[in-house]
């Protein structure tokens, strides 16, 4: 083989990093997370209160969790509108086993209603996935179709009214899961960082992570690079099921109940979380911790406009929708200038 | 009006002293380029040279940093983007600018609607769409749609449109590069019969043949350089090469060697038919380049993609070393030491969007995965390795593929392929679309990899390629394997003659 031997020793001149080095895309959404605490603060002072801000924290448990998941589908290029119904339908069965009073041990019930959870919720994502895939159906319409499913089943189960946790003991189990600290920090807060880490490392230091993104950037070279393409996509459907049962299993403790509208729009959150992070619509980069700062970027949009006196409350799902608008906008134009 | 008289004749296009900066990087450095009425001026140079953002100016895609272009004498600044074209510049992008799903006349009058009373006038546009095809001597159908026209076709369109504006001078980008040798006659034709009426062309071309071929006058580029301008009559092929890369090309092609006629057989592809590829036979010896050669459309492809497992095959084996390959079954073909590396290097090869190291290792990641996960300094390792081996020039490890050059790209693909660490290594058109001077160096790698005892399958269309690096070679036509050429026999004429179905060996 051809080695030139005069490069052998190759200067290894350390490049001083500047500040055009910094990837904008990556550092965007910490930035707007940062301006919007400085708005915050400006409207209320309780707001930038501790309390105030671990309650924000924790109410972006759901979303952040879904998005974790969300940002696995985006980056291998596919999309999941099913994960609000998936929600209320793998919370319906939860529940449902619970009140049915299979196993009479509170906690060995406990334990079992929550493996449950864990694997509807992976069947769910893998029912999407090979819709996708084997089906060869546009991800788009594909969880279009499972949406109206797990959301019809869920009405069906319910009858069209709520299903609600009968057994007392268990929901006094049950409590801390949702309400219960550790070390003074909320359990959702927890879940979210643990969730969070682990996705970061799938997703950057695994072989499997590396396949998403390239199944992501393009189909057809992650083919000719002998990637199973139609196996990264299922997995990363089955990712985000698992995800959503994660969160299910903070949300049951929470209220111990669910009805049809349940999850309702949650999947226009968890995209808007994706995008606003940073992970780009079209497939390829993802950001894990971008996702998690863009479903607290939410959280506080509503936070702030319920402490402040001059927007509505009411106005939070229009102000969410133009959230993901502006978000894509500087996606772009910061994608235009790198 | 100025008499055509020699030496008198007013450029219609004249850019003198351009220069081009880049953020901090200059790329243009006073280039001078003067276009003669009816004339067909090639532009010439390595991928980098600075030849795509020079006709970007002239055809006022880009701004000049310094300098100035001369239209008819007089000196003009050129508006933004394509509103050049109402001067008479127009050029035609490598990548076409034609939308799908209009038809051929829809295109040609795309923002230029004839409207009578403010409703579209289509007879009279399709009208004109038939005048100016026929004038072309295209019989492409006015009413059909783009997406329904071969490559060449489209190119017609594009020329069309560019005559329906009345362009006085027309860029191309490599206009050939897409095309088969037949329908690049036929663009040549057209060209010829335009230039007769006093339309000038700029054609930046890698295919020094070609750009003997159609051009009157070559300006040579080197490294955003003028290096020099010359009647293409006064040159040949060696010498525009050797004015591209400023050094003696005395070695572009490395010696050969062939194997003994007894060393082992690698890899054996038994009646193997897929798609309308039809029975194809033959064997490949450890240490081989054996290179497949044909018209553009005839299999070639197809078949290797068959081999390696990225298409299923309707009937036919293919062994390694004795030991029979699944069908369809690409990652197994891999494991098993045989390497596919595509044509396409940007749709099917690289991440464009991807680091290098990422797209380095994608094929071979396992090998970098400690205890379940990667392991960036391997990776990092594994990349310095490679650019030492395969000679690859970045200015910035962490350049976007994208953004590299496209000999670069290639390098950064064979060294992807590889990291596989490959027995058998399929190369489907080792050079298109770069420079003479990687061309080389790919080359020498591949002339390496067989003393190393590497069998290698060379497919390509370019046949001083294939005579000048290959030991035997399989010449496919429709889908047959029609003839399979050794020592003496293997010579332009011989392989056209199979490759257009002259002569066809009955057994190979």
């Amino acid at each position: 083989m051809e080695v030139s031997t005069n490069s052998e020793i190759e200067e290894r001149v350390p490049r001083r990093r500047t500040w055009r080095d910094v990837d904008l895309r990556a550092v965007a959404p910490f930035a707007a997370l940062v301006l919007l605490l400085i708005v915050g603060a400006l409207v209320n002072p309780n707001f930038i209160g501790l309390t105030n801000l671990a309650n924000v924290a924790t109410r972006s448990a759901f979303i952040a969790i879904i998005a974790v998941g969300a940002t696995f589908v985006i980056s291998s290029g596919d999309l999941d509108l099913s994960v609000g119904s998936m929600v209320a339908f793998v919370a319906s069965l939860m529940i449902l086993f619970m009140n049915s009073g299979a196993i009479a041990d509170p906690s060995l019930m406990l334990v079992a209603a929550m493996v449950l959870a864990v694997v509807i919720g992976s069947a769910c994502g893998l029912a999407n996935g090979l819709i996708t895939t084997v089906g060869r159906i546009e991800p788009f319409i594909a969880t279009l179709g499972t949406m109206g499913i797990y959301r019809g089943l869920t009405t069906w189960l319910s009858q069209g009214g709520a299903i609600t946790l009968n057994s007392p003991e268990l929901q006094s189990l049950y409590r801390p899961a949702y309400f219960g600290t550790v070390l003074g920090v909320p359990v959702p807060i927890l879940v979210i960082l643990l969730v969070t880490a682990i996705a970061a490392f799938v997703l950057y230091r695994t072989r499997y992570g590396r396949h998403v993104v390239a199944v992501g950037s393009s189909r057809e070279v992650a083919r000719y690079s002998g990637i199973a393409v139609d196996r990264v996509r299922t997995i990363a459907f089955v990712i985000q099921g698992l995800c959503v049962a994660v969160a299910v299993l903070l949300y049951v403790p929470r209220l111990g109940s669910t009805s049809a509208t349940t999850g309702i729009l949650w999947e226009l959150q968890a995209i808007t979380a994706v995008v606003v992070g940073g992970t780009a619509l079209k497939g390829g980069a993802g950001r894990v911790w971008g996702t998690i700062c863009g479903a607290f970027i939410l959280e506080l949009v509503g936070n702030i406009m319920l402490l402040s006196n001059f927007i509505s409350e009411y106005l939070i799902g229009a102000i969410q929708g133009s959230i993901i608008i502006v978000a894509m906008l500087v996606q772009r134009s910061l994608t235009r200038k790198s | 009006m100025v008499k055509p008289e020699d030496g008198a004749r007013v450029p219609v296009l004249k850019a003198e002293r351009i220069s081009k900066t880049f953020g901090e990087v200059q790329v243009l450095f006073s280039v001078e380029l003067d276009v003669l009425p009816g004339e067909v001026h090639a532009l010439v140079g390595e991928n980098g040279a600075g030849k795509s953002t020079f006709i970007k100016i002239l055809s006022g895609f880009e701004v000049p940093t310094s300098g100035r272009i001369l239209l008819d004498g007089e000196p003009v600044s050129l508006p933004a983007n394509s509103a050049a074209e109402a001067l008479g510049i127009v050029m035609i992008h490598q990548e076409f600018n034609l939308a799908e799903h209009l038809t051929v006349t829809e295109s040609l009058f795309l923002g230029r609607e004839i409207c009578r009373f403010g409703v579209l006038d289509r007879r009279a546009m399709r009208a004109e769409t038939r005048r100016v095809l026929d004038m072309l001597g295209s019989r492409v159908d006015e009413n059909a749609l783009i997406s329904s026209l071969a490559v060449a076709d489209k190119q017609m369109v594009e020329i069309a449109k560019a005559i329906s504006r009345e362009a006085r001078v027309i860029f191309m980008d490599e206009p050939t590069a897409v095309l088969s040798r037949e329908e690049t006659d036929v663009l040549f034709d057209q060209v010829r019969k335009l230039k007769a009426k006093g339309t000038s062309f700029v054609f930046v071309s890698h295919k020094l043949d070609e750009v003997m071929e159609i051009s009157d006058r070559v300006t040579v580029l080197r490294d955003g350089q003028w290096i020099k301008t010359a009647p293409t009559s006064l040159l040949d092929g060696e010498a525009i090469a050797q004015l591209m890369v400023g050094r003696e090309l005395s070695s572009l092609y490395p010696s050969k060697h062939e194997p003994n006629v007894d060393e082992e057989i690698v890899l054996s592809v038994r009646g193997l038919s897929t798609g309308y590829v039809r029975d194809v036979s033959f064997d490949l010896r450890k240490g081989e380049v054996l290179g497949f050669s044909g018209l553009i459309g005839s299999g070639r492809t197809e078949l290797m993609e068959a081999i390696a497992g990225l298409r299923s095959r309707t009937t036919g084996d293919v062994e390694i070393r004795g030991r029979a390959l699944p069908v369809h079954d690409f990652r197994e073909a891999t494991a098993r030491g045989l390497a596919y590396m595509t044509k396409d290097r940007k749709g099917r090869g690289l991440l464009l969007d991807e680091g290098m190291t990422s797209n380095l290792t994608l094929q071979s990641i396992g090998q970098h995965v400690r205890h379940g996960y990667l392991d960036p300094s391997s990776e990092a390792k594994a990349m310095a390795r490679a650019k030492r081996r395969f000679d690859i020039r970045v200015r910035d490890d962490r350049v976007r593929v994208g953004r590299m050059s496209g000999g670069n790209q290639q390098k950064l693909l064979l060294a992807k392929i590889m990291e596989t660490e490959p027995q058998i290594i399929i190369i489907d058109e080792p050079t298109r679309g770069i420079d003479v001077g990687t061309k080389q160096q790919i080359y020498h790698f591949i002339a390496a990899l067989a003393r190393e005892g590497r069998s290698i399958i060379v497919v390509s269309s370019e046949l001083p390629e294939v005579i000048g690096l290959c030991t035997r070679v399989a010449v496919m036509r429709e889908g047959h394997l029609v003839g399979m050429l050794e020592g003496e026999e293997i010579s332009e004429q011989m392989i056209m003659r199979y490759a257009a179905g002259l002569r066809r060996q009955t057994a190979v």
